[in-house]
């Protein structure tokens, strides 16, 4: 990077081109939290005088729904805006566009939480929770993990200390951690016991969503396991929620009930489990379907692999994003976005083939 | 016999449901503690305490800079006990400039007879005194300036780090020789405009530091658990800049000493009747040629205090947070 750039985030409310599709969305009952059309953008700001010069489009207008007591699996290679998309959508990041809407626990009413703030986003927090990737940097170095899963009682305000210590006890206990080890500090714990205690904060206030990004990632195999057990055991005890982030398929395969496939903060295709992985529709799908490596060296290696690197997303290709790297592009693709088409029930996909 | 085997392994296998399932019950729904971490944490628990003090013991300089400034602060604070209740300020004129070792005078006496031995520690007092006035408050305050101006960047960091600037651009040493003429050379005085031109170095350092730590996983992870801006500069981002922050400050310390013996060397100090280092070496120059003992106990006693602490803020650096070692 030789020129000087800055990242941060700003509110920006008008700049945006494409968000206004003022059609109010429609939400089934069942569905916990859906966001409609959401953005988030990174100014890139640069110059003599720190203006913006352009924008990282991290997301650029994606819409789904998680049915309360499922998990939404959201994959894509390096880049895809996962991520964004997830931190976007629990407002740790603030969207460039689009709306958030979500069924809070207080009210049992569908709310729109794209724009509140203060007591009300505090007490959001309470609902949605986060795992991170990154085990050991997600606890802070110098405090005890009983401290660390302590602390969102003390936020919220649960004022009896002996309240707050049973509950602790019992978190542990509940994601597999010896309670002695309550005055520990992280760096005394291997990865998946870190990860665990990440997974007690994130549930000591019984929230309704859980992101978990990349969750398992940084974890090696028979850890990952662990926790995804550990991750699903929670899920039917706590009738928890998961929009579960990640990049190996087969983890997300045995985890999902519904996916979205994403490219270049676009979603590309989006479908419930099994469709996806018997009848995978976009060629971008498709490819990364056929990535995943098989165990058997019987079988031909004569499948075609995308080439290339994701393109910037602060100057994406011009109509369809994947035409750069697409092995069935056509002309129409560097003209005219693809809109996502219902090929069939719950199954969406956006390319022109279809 | 094989229907034995099978049972036998049925009887077994039924063990094993059992412990598992007893374990189960023990351990909530997680079925079973990782152990590979029992290594790692070995069968003791440190805490941060104890693992500070275990790294900081194995630096030989640091213990005898510890050493030596315990020495000197019970040597300081006790006066009146060591110097057997004399009066620093009592001048005895038929006993001047006498060299040490003399009988009642341990280290001589000065140009108006008082004793050096005793004016020494009292000195101490007061250097020791002024030391520490102004190093922690100093870093304390420049550490916050620099929290809160690494944690909220923007507009708030441009104009807190520009009047970090303007103290850097301040030449110190005649703004505090014109103050202090001012306002007078007393012991409150001198503190409060050490601190005033102290603080702004600390702060640099610190929002640099902050800068680094906001990035960090935790801090989102706070976030997410709704913790308001103020518990998470004073809860999670100021307890990992404080390693950095006491090594500052212990070697503020000696700065402060430093700064403090430069001003009353000048004259612009503290009165000349209460003892520093500083005014004694102020007017032992005076008489250096004809009575030199009375430049060389105030400038040792300077020399000593800040190595030390200069050892000591070395051997914490190290302790506190073994990363930062080179």
């Amino acid at each position: 990077m030789s020129k000087k750039e800055k990242m941060t985030e700003i509110e920006t409310k008008d700049y945006l081109d494409v968000r206004h599709e003022d059609i109010e969305p429609t939400f089934s009952d069942d569905v916990l939290v859906g966001c409609h059309n959401l953005h988030k953008y990174f100014p890139i700001h640069g110059g003599l005088f720190g203006a913006k010069i352009a924008d990282v489009r991290a997301v650029d207008g994606i819409s789904f729904e998680i049915k309360k007591g499922e998990t939404h699996s959201l994959v894509g290679e390096s880049g895809a805006g996962k991520t964004t998309a997830a931190k976007t959508l629990i407002r740790l990041y603030d969207s460039t566009g689009g709306n958030i809407y979500f069924r809070r626990q207080k009210t049992g009413l569908f709310e729109d939480v794209t724009k509140i703030k203060g007591e009300d986003l505090r007490s959001l927090r309470k609902e949605v929770q986060i795992v991170f990737q990154d085990p050991s940097g997600s606890l802070n170095p110098r405090i005890p993990v009983g401290d660390i899963i302590e602390e969102p009682m003390i936020v919220h305000g649960i004022k009896s200390k002996n309240e707050r210590k049973d509950r602790v006890v019992e978190m542990m206990k509940i994601v597999g951690l010896r309670p002695e080890y309550l005055k520990r500090y992280q760096h005394e714990f291997s990865g998946g016991q870190r990860q665990r205690i990440g997974i007690a904060r994130a549930l000591v206030l019984n929230p309704e969503l859980v992101v978990c990004d990349e969750a398992v990632s940084a974890l090696d195999v028979s850890i990952q396991s662990q926790i995804i057990n550990l991750l699903q055991r929670l899920q039917e005890k706590f009738s928890l929620t998961y929009l579960f982030i990640a990049h190996d398929l087969a983890v997300v395969r045995h985890m999902s009930d519904t996916i979205g496939v994403m490219y270049l903060g676009k979603l590309v295709e989006s479908a419930p489990n099994a469709v996806l992985f018997n009848n995978p529709a976009h060629p971008y799908t498709q490819a990364l379907l056929n990535a995943v490596p098989v165990p058997d060296p019987e079988i031909e290696h004569n499948k075609k692999i995308i080439m290339g690197d994701i393109p910037s997303p602060i100057n994406p290709p011009s109509g369809c994003r994947f035409r750069t790297r697409c092995p069935k592009v056509m002309d129409i693709c560097k003209v005219e976005e693809p809109k996502m088409k219902e090929i069939e029930p719950r199954h969406m996909a956006a390319c022109h083939l279809l | 016999m094989k229907t034995k085997k099978n049972m036998n392994q049925d009887l077994n296998q039924k063990e094993e449901e059992s412990i598992v399932e007893e374990r189960d019950s023990i351990n909530g729904i997680a079925g079973g503690i990782e152990n590979e971490a029992g290594e790692v944490m070995g069968n003791v628990d440190y805490t941060y305490a104890q693992m500070v003090w275990i790294r900081f013991r194995k630096h030989k300089m640091a213990l005898t800079g510890s050493a030596i400034i315990l020495i000197l602060l019970i040597l300081a604070f006790g006066a009146s006990t060591w110097c057997g209740g004399q009066n620093p300020s009592f001048t005895d004129i038929t006993h001047r400039f006498l060299p040490p070792f003399s009988p009642g005078h341990f280290l001589g006496t000065d140009d108006v007879g008082r004793d050096v031995w005793t004016r020494l520690l009292y000195g101490g007092q007061t250097s020791l005194e002024i030391g520490f006035f102004i190093a922690i408050p100093a870093g304390l305050f420049g550490g916050l300036v620099g929290s809160i101006s690494g944690y909220f960047g923007g507009w708030v960091d441009s104009v807190l780090m520009r009047l970090v600037e303007i103290f850097f651009s301040i030449p110190t040493l005649p703004i505090l020789v014109t103050l202090s003429s001012y306002f007078g050379a007393n012991k409150a005085n001198i503190i409060l405009l050490l601190i005033i031109f102290g603080w702004a170095g600390t702060a640099r350092m610190i929002r640099g530091l902050v800068l680094q730590i906001k990035n960090y996983e935790f801090i989102e992870a706070a976030k997410a658990i709704g913790c308001t801006n103020t518990r998470i500069i004073l809860r999670h981002i100021f307890p990992n800049t404080l390693a950095i922050l006491i090594v500052q400050m212990t070697l503020a310390i000696g700065g402060a000493i430093l700064a403090e013996s430069s001003l009353s060397f000048l004259g612009l100090g503290v009165n000349p009747s209460t003892p520093t280092w500083g005014n004694m070496l102020s007017s032992a120059q005076n008489f250096m040629w004809n009575a030199p003992h009375l430049v060389v106990w105030p400038g040792l006693m300077i020399f000593l205090t800040i190595l030390s602490f200069n050892f000591l803020g070395d051997g914490l650096r190290d302790a506190l947070d073994p990363k930062l070692k080179q």
